[in-house]
């Protein structure tokens, strides 16, 4: 059901994510205050965007949960909000190196952008814990839209009060694509794909992957009998969402029989 | 709605007049904050900058431990059930909820404020005391609204006490961030001026639309 188109997703990533490679060490200028150490921006930068965009799509999605109550809709939203937590660290990781070399402080505070990240980084930091601290299913996917729901909208009022709390803001590369030259307008722009695609495709592969162990699960608990289908085992410690819809489980069950 | 939310807030505040669990709290954890700061910082008086970020520091926190308590009862002794029989809207128990947290952070302020004053405030409280009190009920409608809601995600989980302020602080940034700023002037020394309207839009703006939120979202918290 998730896996139709990934691979053709996976190979065209690759090649995107192969031509911005090329594109930011060989075909952009150096940038002449900071030299090499801009280059850095062409992965900080799609890197932020990308999980902030992810953030505010795991609430949309969210919203298709709490309006359908499909599970499957819970789940989109969980991988969404995930990856984006993973793209986060990458964000403040990049971050941080990049404000040590030009400013000679891994952490500075007059950098809007980079303190609203952090706050978001926060919130959304509490969704694991979330989900785990809920037992019932039902219960903590709807709980965990609301939550989702809201920090999505929480993301672009976060960053307009804190940027209104920073006297001046640095007009530097920061500022958008306007102001920059058109070489590395464009390996910005092709850096910025490539990272969407990266997070897509992971996102994709998640998906598929719980999918597949769910259908899986089904199957297995059929083998072993109807009688033993009662509460589904969780294995490991993850926050996933174990949902196997009965309709889900249902196909698992006809496939089965057609099988046998 | 307006009887239900009547009956309600009644009935919350019935509660805490009976049993004194939060507010009476508050409050003095609000004043010990007060005193802790004084030796941690170690200085007599303040102003400015530092005397805003204290107190919103200090009410924040104080009214976290109230937003911790907000849903307790009604999680733990059936409340919840209760209201769910009822053939009423849901939303009244968010505004009977809401108001009382309000209730609880004005009472707190009425103690906080003076205590502040008494015992860290460099300049004279009276001449703050026209402005802070604007910056200071815009603050409490939204600590009200995002309390309300994260109260209620928080308390039917395992971890309430810890994934209650974890989720809330984060979310009162921006209303530290205003408050704070706009306190600022009307706590300095040298007397400029109210609070900038700048912040005080802001900071109506951020309350607005978390109390649409918050009344979007309620209904879901209340299913089961």
């Amino acid at each position: 059901m998730y896996g139709k188109g990934l691979r053709a997703l996976s190979i065209s990533t690759v090649a995107v994510m192969t031509a911005a490679l090329a594109l930011v060490f060989f075909y952009a200028p150096l940038e002449a205050e900071q030299g090499f150490l801009q280059k850095i921006f062409y992965v900080h930068v799609p890197l932020a965007i990308v999980a902030l965009c992810g953030f505010v799509a795991g609430g949309i999605m969210a919203i298709q949960h709490l309006r359908t109550r499909d599970p499957s809709w819970d789940m989109r939203s969980y991988v969404a909000i995930h990856m984006s937590l993973i793209f986060g660290v990458g964000t403040l990781i990049t971050g941080s190196i990049w404000a040590k070399g030009s400013w000679g402080h891994w952490w500075v505070w007059d950098e809007p952008t980079l303190v609203s990240f952090l706050i978001v980084f926060l919130l959304y930091a509490t969704y694991q814990p979330l989900r785990f601290a809920i037992e019932d299913p039902e219960r903590q996917a709807r709980y965990a839209s609301v939550f989702a729901i809201t920090a999505g909208a929480f993301v672009p009022l976060n960053f307009i009060a804190v940027r209104l709390s920073t006297a001046y803001v640095h007009p530097r590369v920061l500022g958008g694509t306007s102001n920059l030259p058109a070489p590395m307008a464009l390996t910005f722009v092709v850096s910025l794909v490539a990272i969407a695609l990266l997070y897509t495709t992971l996102c994709k592969y998640e998906l598929t992957a719980k999918h597949a162990r769910a259908q899986l699960r089904a199957l297995r608990r059929r083998l072993a009998g109807e009688g033993a289908a009662a509460a589904p085992v969780r294995k490991g410690r993850s926050a996933a969402p174990t949902t196997l819809r009965p309709a889900a489980m249902m196909t698992a069950r006809a496939t089965g029989k057609d099988g046998i | 709605m307006r009887r239900t939310v009547g009956a309600l807030l009644r009935k919350e505040l019935l509660v805490e007049l009976r049993t004194l669990e939060s507010v009476p709290g508050m409050s003095l954890f609000a004043v010990t904050t007060f005193v802790v700061f004084h030796f941690a910082l170690n200085r007599n008086v303040v102003d400015g900058d530092l005397a805003a970020g204290i107190l919103w520091v200090t009410l924040l926190f104080a009214a976290i431990l109230g937003i911790n308590r907000l849903f307790v009862a009604d999680a733990e002794e059936g409340g919840f059930d209760g209201f769910l029989l009822a053939p009423v809207d849901r939303s009244a128990m968010l505004l009977a909820k809401a108001v009382t947290l309000l209730a609880y952070l004005l009472v707190l302020e009425l103690v906080a404020v003076p205590a502040f004053a008494l015992l860290l405030l460099g300049p004279p409280l009276g001449q703050a005391l026209p402005g802070l009190l604007g910056v200071l009920a815009l603050g409490d409608l939204g600590v009200a609204a995002i309390g309300t809601l994260v109260a209620a995600l928080a308390v039917r989980t395992r971890a309430r006490d810890l994934l209650g302020p974890l989720l809330a602080l984060p979310l009162l940034v921006p209303i530290v961030i205003g408050g704070a700023r706009a306190s600022s002037p009307v706590l300095a020394s040298a007397h400029h001026g109210g609070p900038s309207a700048r912040w005080l839009l802001t900071l109506g703006l951020y309350d607005l639309v978390f109390g649409l939120i918050a009344y979007a979202l309620f209904d879901f918290l209340l299913e089961d």
